[in-house]
């Protein structure tokens, strides 16, 4: 036995996913900080979501992939490679300096494998001078942020792209060149695409998915040569069969290979094919002071191409450090994906290789599914199975490999309907299941978390881990908590068991327009400030007229009360609608007067317009009356409602600008005014992908294409600040017009109360996808009744300025006081803040920056 | 409108409007002997009046606050920052120890009365402006 070192000093090589999840690990372990860490990073920037590398090109950032979280007992030197390990003197050497070490972690990773194809390379090959050949310029690898970068900068301007490789990797950069709008074709040896994880049929039915979608496959050729043009250029490929495929841009992804030169120069064993030779407690079988994990590691020999396996190995080195007696359990090399709009998933052993098992497969051409189950050869035992098209029912499958088949195999795999897919399946699942094999996390795990009190799916990713991976499991602990009595409480609020969802159903369906007789036959007591706004709210959506009229005045907020937005001291702040932010010279000088003549603080907002603050309400109608006679209308800045369509100036100045930025804002700001929603709805339109007018910050963003316009969904700035992602691509004005009423209907309807259009579409099973299925396929059959909404809305808007104007009895309400109208409210004063009212309260200082604020003046 | 005031039991009662002129479950605020007051009509026809500002934000506000139910009790929630107040106690119903003044409120002859001084309770408000 050999006793185990649990304090030292600890290097780390390799900051990727799994070096970093070691960290973790490790950190909560080790609480007493015995370990002094050290992490070697090659990469300039710490650890990423590498498995969702491909979202950058839906626009998600790099922050947004980070998952390195800061830890001031970790000495982090980011952009310092290891360069060699000296066993003897226990040191790792970098460009900067040595480390020692007690104890080594490598965590290097893979480089991707490119074929010694004639003419990837700059350089003439091996012979050549220089450590690593260098690709020719428009060859590339699909690995590091980095790698994503410099391929759309490259992909700028040009046309035709190729990927070597049909595997899960080649698909992932396909669809990546596709939404850089590239045509694009990918060339494969094997003769069906992701040879490693479907079998023929299943490949048939992704092959057909994949054309659909404008990507040309070239399966059972290999490439034989890069071609340049003269210039330097890319020229295109030669293949096998001989035929030749232009390209201007090429990405290989052919394949990984463990990063284990390191290792290799200090005389470690090796795995035979490659990879850091370790035992199951991944220690390497020749040094006992190093240990290796993630994809450069090869437990027994086997290197595995997948992050939860290396998490695993990352788990079980925490543990040895600490003394504990933790092995690497083996790995399940499940995947579930999302590959140019399709999903697949493979679980077990897809391939059926098992002695005697039997396949039951299901095919259907209508809906383009394809699943195929391995059982045991007395058909009881799950083995394994593959999944096309629809992959509800991969949750609960993959967790029941090696058991007792949750339900009869037909019932498990024909799609649900009810958009759930785990049906019962959970519930008959062993307490040992893995749930969610990203993070290894056991069905028994889960229940024993949801009894301590993890009451929904936030809580229980917090406290297991659980879905934070690749998501696929949320679905099954959603039902995890139903299942256990865990009551998901929907209730809007002591008056309602409902949800806001609910209550617009009720509300349309059984046509109630007030609330009293809502809350007699559903509720209980007479409201609150939760509930009253939003069913007024929904009564608004619903079209019931003048948000004023009758009892629907006291379900409203203050500021839908009083058309303005409440200050801190009571006064209001009144916002003149100016769609798309384009304004007369004459209109901004009404603006102008109205705020001198009523002694109003004036500010330009963020989305384009002007506030004027300091209204007392008895002032509010006569600045209204001024401003609807010059052509304003309300605003809405009050309203949980669409607020503006920003925009730049387009392709009617702007010299990039490919389409008219500010004729769509205004038409949409005009189509969508008035809107009533569960939260504030912002909007804007960008001429050109240069995105001046920030509308992937928005819930929903256009940006201009030379074809039309790029539809972005589900963006906030705000608190949690989100981009919106890509919704559909160069659609024409009618169909974007289309789907942003879709859009906007659906959310209206489902949504709940302050919720945003990023969180209700994090929460919609199936997410924005779904969302795409009822929107453009209208799969829930939808679509008129949404869009009839939408007309009825836009034929019925008014402006409720001109409309209190127009009415004594509504005017009355903007008094002072109800005995004494002509006396302004006494508490609201004023003081001058440069050159404009401010409210005047004695805590108040003007904010000091230590410079001379203005000549002569000194603080 | 009058500004009438009679004395009775020691408490001078100011009329303040016509009974119809509240709405259901909307405030108004009024002036009485220089104090703001809010004046309520709850849904099933009663009348509450708390003092107008709101002590935790220190603005004159209260009228314009939704009206509701919390159990059995009366309410209205400050336009502000949505704490809830008891509107016959005026007691603060989410921050303990919070409270606004009441007053004594009627209906004689159509017309409705306010009552100074107010009901001081014995909770202190949080003070001023912060
Ligand atoms: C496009 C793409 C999609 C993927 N999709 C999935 C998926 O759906 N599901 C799944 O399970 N897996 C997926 N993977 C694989 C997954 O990303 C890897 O399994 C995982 O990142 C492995 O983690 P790692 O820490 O071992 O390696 P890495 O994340 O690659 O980290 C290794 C790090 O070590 C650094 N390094 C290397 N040598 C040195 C040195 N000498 N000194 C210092 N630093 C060094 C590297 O620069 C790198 O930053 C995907 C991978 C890619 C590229
Ligand atoms: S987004 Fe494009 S069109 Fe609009 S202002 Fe910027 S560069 Fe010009």
């Amino acid at each position: 036995m050999r006793s185990e070192k649990t304090s030292g000093r600890l290097v780390v090589v390799g900051n990727g996913m799994v070096g970093q999840r070691f960290v973790e690990a490790l950190r909560s372990r080790d609480t007493a900080g015995r370990w002094q860490v050290t992490v070697l990073g090659e990469e300039a920037r710490p650890a990423y979501d590498r498995v969702r590398l491909s979202a950058f090109f839906d626009g998600v950032s790099a922050e947004e992939l980070n998952l390195h979280r800061p830890d001031d007992g970790v000495d982090l030197r980011l952009g310092e490679p290891a360069l060699a390990i000296d066993r003897d003197r226990r040191v790792v050497r970098t460009g900067a300096g040595e480390y020692r070490y007690d104890a080594l972690v490598l965590a290097t990773g893979s480089y991707p494998f490119v074929p010694p194809i004639d003419g990837v390379y700059v350089d003439a090959g091996p012979d050549a001078p220089g450590p690593t050949p260098r690709l020719r310029p428009g060859v590339f690898v699909y690995r590091t942020l980095d790698d994503l970068a410099a391929i759309r900068d490259f992909a700028k301007g040009r046309r035709t792209g190729v990927v070597i490789g049909g595997g899960l990797l080649g698909l992932e950069a396909a669809n990546a060149l596709r939404l850089l709008g590239l045509g694009t074709h990918v060339v494969e040896f094997a003769p069906r695409l992701m040879p490693m994880q479907v079998d023929e049929a299943g490949g048939a039915m992704l092959r057909r998915y994949v054309e659909e979608l404008g990507v040309t496959p070239h399966l059972g050729v290999a490439t034989t040569a890069v071609r340049s043009r003269p210039d330097g250029g890319l020229a295109g490929l030669t293949l096998s069969d001989g035929g030749w495929l232009p390209a201007d841009l090429v990405v290989v992804a052919a394949g990984i290979r463990p990063r284990d030169e390191l290792a290799r120069a200090a005389g470690l064993e090796l795995g035979e094919r490659g990879g850091v030779r370790v035992d199951t407690t991944c220690r390497s079988t020749t040094d006992e002071r190093i240990w290796a994990v993630g994809e450069c590691a090869a437990v027994e020999g086997v290197c595995y191409g997948l992050v939860a396996p290396g998490y695993a190995m990352a788990e079980v080195v925490a543990d040895r450090l600490v003394g504990g007696t933790a092995r690497f359990p083996g790995a399940d090399t499940s995947t579930k994906l999302k590959l140019l709009g399709v999903d697949v998933a493979s679980f077990g052993d897809a391939h059926g290789r098992s002695p005697g098992s039997l396949d039951v497969t299901f095919v259907d051409p209508a809906t383009r599914v394809y699943a195929k189950l391995v059982l045991s050869d007395d058909a009881k035992t799950l083995l394994g199975g593959v999944l096309v098209g629809d992959v509800t029912a991969y949750p609960t499958l993959r967790a029941s490999v090696g058991g007792p088949l949750p339900g009869p195999p037909l019932a498990l795999l024909a799609p649900s309907g009810d958009g759930t897919g785990t049906g019962a399946g959970i519930a008959a699942l062993p307490g040992s299941a893995q749930v969610c094999s990203c993070n290894a996390v056991t069905k028994d795990q889960l229940v024993g978390a949801i009894a301590e009190g993890c009451r929904d799916v936030p809580a229980l990713k917090e406290c297991t881990r659980a879905g934070t991976s690749c998501g696929s499991c949320v679905p099954m602990l959603k039902q995890l908590l139903a299942d256990s009595g865990v009551p998901l409480s929907k209730a809007l609020c002591e008056h309602f068991d409902h949800s806001r969802q609910e209550l617009f159903d009720i509300i349309r369906v059984r046509g109630i327009t007030s609330f009293s007789r809502l809350v007699a036959e559903h509720g209980r007591g007479r409201g609150c400030d939760i509930c009253k706004p939003v069913v007024a709210s929904i009564l608004a959506s619903l079209g019931n007229g003048y948000v004023l009229d009758g009892e629907q005045a006291s379900l409203q907020d203050t500021n839908d009360h009083f058309l303005a937005n409440i200050q801190r001291d009571g006064t209001y702040s009144v916002v003149p609608r100016i769609p798309g932010g384009e304004i007369t010279p004459e209109k901004l000088i009404v603006i102008g007067e109205v705020a001198r003549d009523f002694n109003l603080y004036t500010k330009i907002t963020g989305g384009q317009r002007i506030d004027l603050f300091g209204a007392r309400v008895e002032q509010l109608p006569k600045i209204w009356k001024r401003l609807v006679d010059a052509g304003f209308e309300s605003g809405h800045a009050y309203g949980k409602a669409l607020r503006t369509v920003k925009s730049c100036v387009g392709s009617t100045w702007c010299r990039y600008g490919v389409q008219d930025s500010v004729g769509l804002a205004i038409a949409l700001e005009l189509r969508y005014r008035g809107l009533r929603a569960p939260h504030k709805i912002k909007a804007a339109v960008s001429g050109c992908a240069r995105e001046c007018a920030e509308a992937r910050s928005k819930d929903f963003g256009i940006i201009a294409t030379e074809r039309g316009w790029n539809l972005y969904v589900g963006g906030n700035g705000g608190f949690r600040p989100r981009h919106a992602e890509l919704f559909a691509a160069d659609l024409s004005t009618e169909e974007l017009v289309r789907y942003v009423d879709r859009f906007l209907m659906f959310y209206i309807r489902t949504a709940d109360r302050l919720q945003r259009t990023a969180a209700w579409i994090e929460a919609l099973d199936g997410g924005l996808d779904h969302l795409r299925s009822v929107i453009v396929d209208d799969a829930l059959g939808l679509c008129a009744e949404l869009d009839a909404a939408m007309a009825r809305h836009v034929e019925s808007y008014t402006d409720e300025w001109r409309e209190t104007l127009a009415d004594p009895d509504r005017l009355r309400r903007f008094t002072s006081f109800v005995n004494a109208p002509d006396v302004p409210d006494p508490s609201i004063t004023f003081e001058v803040e440069r050159g404009q009212p401010v409210p005047a309260r004695p805590d108040r200082r003007p904010v000091a920056l230590g410079l001379p604020t203005r000549m002569g003046v000194t603080n | 409108m009058t500004l009438d005031a009679t004395i009775t039991d020691g408490l001078r009662w100011t009329v303040v409007c016509p009974y119809p002129r509240l709405e259901p479950e909307r405030g108004v605020a009024a002036l009485v002997d220089g104090e703001q007051v809010a004046l309520f009509r709850t849904y099933d026809g009663a009348l509450y009046a708390i003092g107008q500002r709101d002590p935790i934000a220190g603005a004159y506000v209260m009228a314009r606050g939704i009206v509701g139910t919390r159990g059995d009790i009366p309410t209205v929630a400050s336009p502000l920052h949505k704490q809830v107040y008891d509107l016959r106690t005026g007691e603060c119903l989410d921050v303990p120890g919070v409270a606004v003044p009441t007053y004594r409120v009627r209906c004689r002859a159509g017309l409705v009365e306010v009552a100074t001084p107010a009901v001081s309770r014995p909770m202190a408000d949080v003070g001023g402006a912060r």
